[in-house]
């Protein structure tokens, strides 16, 4: 086993805001601080992390911050973390979008980065000339495309198709295309992001074998970067949690993903008293949210119900905010989801201030488990003010209904067995 | 031993290193060999979609020179009377706009290489410097159709007329000159295009400081209307209008020719491409962080 990639102590910097707008005059006083008046950087502010729900002191963000790791030979590393931890930044950075700040990366053979599948994709050019153009930006000669043409059709399942435009494709025929073509680049080193969001079942399935295949039997490197925990655990062997920009845990994949689940799961209750450190914007702020049992006792379970309440400030006058609530499992497969207005339905009437949002769930509702509750505040019904926030909390199980010890059914929802109704006929 | 050498192969083995800011010079060319067949699929793309969905398609490459040396022969050679060195004004129109053209295309599409090709470049790597190279590749074809029309109504004058249009030794200068208004336009092109990534302001200039160009440049007059001596120097400073001349000079037999003009356009090109690959070089490896 060797090395194959080697992360070294590399680091990401970013400036936060509109950075077009004030650049010139901020790159003059740059210049005038650092060439003239002999100071430090002005906009350099060493050593804050990158957590986005907290305001940013300055302007400058280091998005990865001091990441080190070694990736060896045909291992198969899922990246997993929350929203903004740096995962994709790692990647743009190991496929060469952009440069590291410091540090070095080195690896050994092709990288085949698959950050969005049909990268060069042109709507006015046939399936068959995508290809070729697809295949030319990353990396692939002429004759290599030619070779394996038939190869990249038949995988794509578009051959029906491939002398039509691809603007008249829909959008899964175009990630198929676009995900043959990557899959058929005999890469040493695979990167992927997310693409298994898009396509049918059918295609994902093919998706993830070629994966598998590309890992196990061929020996390749892959990074793969999900959010979905259940298809992450199915194909990694390894896995690295980041968060705010550095490497949080390192180890095997289930090690990885349990750690990172119980740690967002620790379901307590979260509570912001300072309100300019609390997650959210400048329209909404969350103060509190809690997740109890619905009968006064100590654990939420199958039949204590759950109650909800989130306590949040509002700072938009008169427009349509309405709460969002989804519920998924922790591996990312949704529940249920609540939504409401702020006030009536369809009224322009929110106020500046302090809302309570309840909600109860009945007992016998959803099976024991881990799942996490998500946040999206939207205006109009139409565009997100705020998302982000969530909360992870657990299902226990009881049996009193059943009338002898049992684990947990299977099945997502649960309901009281005693509803069932059974008669003797005679 | 063993061991020694074993750690040198491995540091030897790494296909790849990925650094921050690398130096200005350090443009790997045999990289951009490497995607040759991607710089002839990016020409082929710009030809297939520009005229897709159009009735008269490549034709229109015609279209526009045509209607352009008309509306010149009427404001400029009729309205103004601006002389054309006893050259029939069609033809010396056209020699002008194809040439320009030529140029101020290639400019502007390169500019804009960064702004427009960000959805792809914020996604894989590729040498960037591909991009521009191809769009004055596909600039040449079009540059082709047109010189073929000019060289059509050259025939006709020639032939069917007694004008006096010869071409002469100086005519076979002409890949050398295109190869220079392709030099000069990539280099002006990549400098803007590196430059806009981080001032927009630059790509609202552009349109208007080419159109000012044009003018600047002996294209719908001939250098020797300008007696002014000081006026003459300026104009000689500009690198197009030695190349303008020479190609009047060698096709249609009229204008003025200097080796040292000619020499100057050169060289000023060379530097150009040099600063201009060494900016762009340093942009496209951070350029996704400020576009």
């Amino acid at each position: 086993m060797s090395t194959a990639i080697e992360f070294n102590h590399i680091s990401k910097q970013y400036r936060l805001g509109f950075v077009s707008a004030k650049t010139l005059s901020s790159d003059l006083n740059r210049w005038w601080q650092m060439n003239v008046l002999r100071k430090e950087d002005p906009y350099l502010k060493v050593g804050e992390t990158n957590d986005r729900t907290k305001k940013a002191l300055s302007d400058f963000v280091w998005a990865l911050r001091d990441v080190d790791f070694k990736v060896e030979q045909g291992d198969v590393v899922g990246i997993i973390g929350k929203n903004g931890a740096g995962k994709s930044t790692l990647l743009k950075l190991l496929s060469r979008v952009t440069t590291p700040t410091t540090g070095t990366i080195r690896a050994k053979g092709r990288i085949a980065s698959l950050l969005e599948v049909g990268t060069g994709f042109h709507s006015e050019l046939t399936g068959r000339e995508n290809i070729y153009m697809n295949g030319a930006i990353l990396g692939m000669s002429k004759q290599e495309i030619n070779r394996k043409l038939d190869e990249i059709v038949d995988f794509s399942g578009c051959e029906r198709y491939i002398d039509t435009p691809v603007k008249r494709y829909s959008s899964g025929m175009m990630v198929r295309l676009g995900f043959a073509v990557a899959a058929h680049l005999d890469p040493e080193i695979l990167v992927v992001d997310e693409v298994l969001a898009v396509g049918d079942a059918e295609f994902q399935k093919k998706a993830i074998g070629k994966m598998q295949d590309v890992s196990k039997g061929e020996g390749r490197t892959v990074l793969f970067v999900s959010h979905n925990m259940a298809s992450v655990k199915a194909l990694c062997s390894r896995g690295v949690l980041l968060e705010n920009g550095s490497v949080k845990y390192m180890g095997g994949i289930k090690e990885t993903v349990d750690y990172y689940i119980g740690e967002g799961g620790s379901s307590e209750n979260q509570y912001f008293e300072d309100l300019s450190k609390a997650p959210g914007n400048d329209v909404i702020r969350i103060k509190s949210f809690e997740i109890l049992p619905g009968k006064s006792q100590a654990n939420i379970d199958i039949e204590s119900g759950i109650k909800f309440r989130l306590k949040f400030m509002c700072y938009k006058a008169d427009a349509m905010l309405d709460v969002n609530m989804h519920v998924k499992t922790v591996d990312d497969i949704s529940v249920f989801k609540m939504s409401r207005m702020f006030g009536e339905v369809g009224k322009k009437d929110s106020k500046v201030g302090l809302y309570t949002m309840d909600f109860e769930l009945k007992p016998y509702t959803i099976n024991a488990g881990k799942y996490k509750a998500e946040f999206v505040f939207g205006e109009n019904q139409r565009y997100v003010v705020y998302s982000g926030f969530e909360q992870y909390f657990e299902v226990e199980n009881t049996q009193t209904d059943m009338g002898f010890n049992q684990g947990v059914v299977p099945g997502m929802l649960r309901f009281n067995n005693n509803d069932v109704v059974i008669q003797y006929e005679g | 031993m063993e061991g020694v050498t074993k750690q040198k192969g491995d540091e030897e083995g790494w296909s790849m290193v990925i650094k921050p800011q690398k130096s200005l010079l350090d443009v790997d060319l045999k990289e951009i060999w490497r995607y040759r067949d991607l710089w002839s699929l990016f020409v082929k793309r710009d030809l297939i979609t520009q005229y897709k969905q159009t009735i008269l398609g490549p034709l229109w490459y015609l279209v526009q020179p045509i209607m352009t040396t008309i509306m010149y022969m009427v404001v400029f050679g009729g309205i103004a009377g601006i002389s054309t060195d006893g050259l029939p004004q069609a033809l010396f129109y056209l020699s002008g706009i194809c040439m320009w053209q030529y140029f101020s295309e290639c400019l502007n599409k390169t500019s804009s290489t960064f702004v427009s090709n960000a959805g792809v470049f914020g996604k894989v790597y590729f040498p960037r410097l591909v991009v521009p190279l191809s769009t004055v590749t596909s600039n040449l074809v079009r540059f082709g159709i047109q010189f073929v029309l000019f060289v059509i109504v050259y025939l006709y004058y020639i032939i069917f007329t007694d004008a006096s249009v010869m071409p002469n030794i100086y005519a076979l200068l002409l890949p050398l000159l295109v190869v220079m208004l392709a030099g000069l336009g990539l280099g002006f092109g990549i400098l803007f295009s590196s430059m806009t990534t981080k001032y927009r302001d630059l790509t609202l200039l552009l349109g208007f400081f080419v159109h000012l160009w044009m003018y600047a440049t002996p294209v719908i007059y001939p250098l020797s209307v300008i007696t002014n001596e000081k006026l003459r120097f300026v104009m000689s400073l500009n690198p197009l209008t030695s190349i303008m001349e020479a190609f009047k000079y060698g096709m249609l037999g009229t204008g003025s020719f200097s080796w040292m003009g000619l020499g100057y356009s050169f060289v000023f090109m060379t530097v150009l491409l040099i600063v201009g690959i060494m900016v762009f070089n340093r942009v496209q490896r951070s350029f996704m962080d400020t576009v």
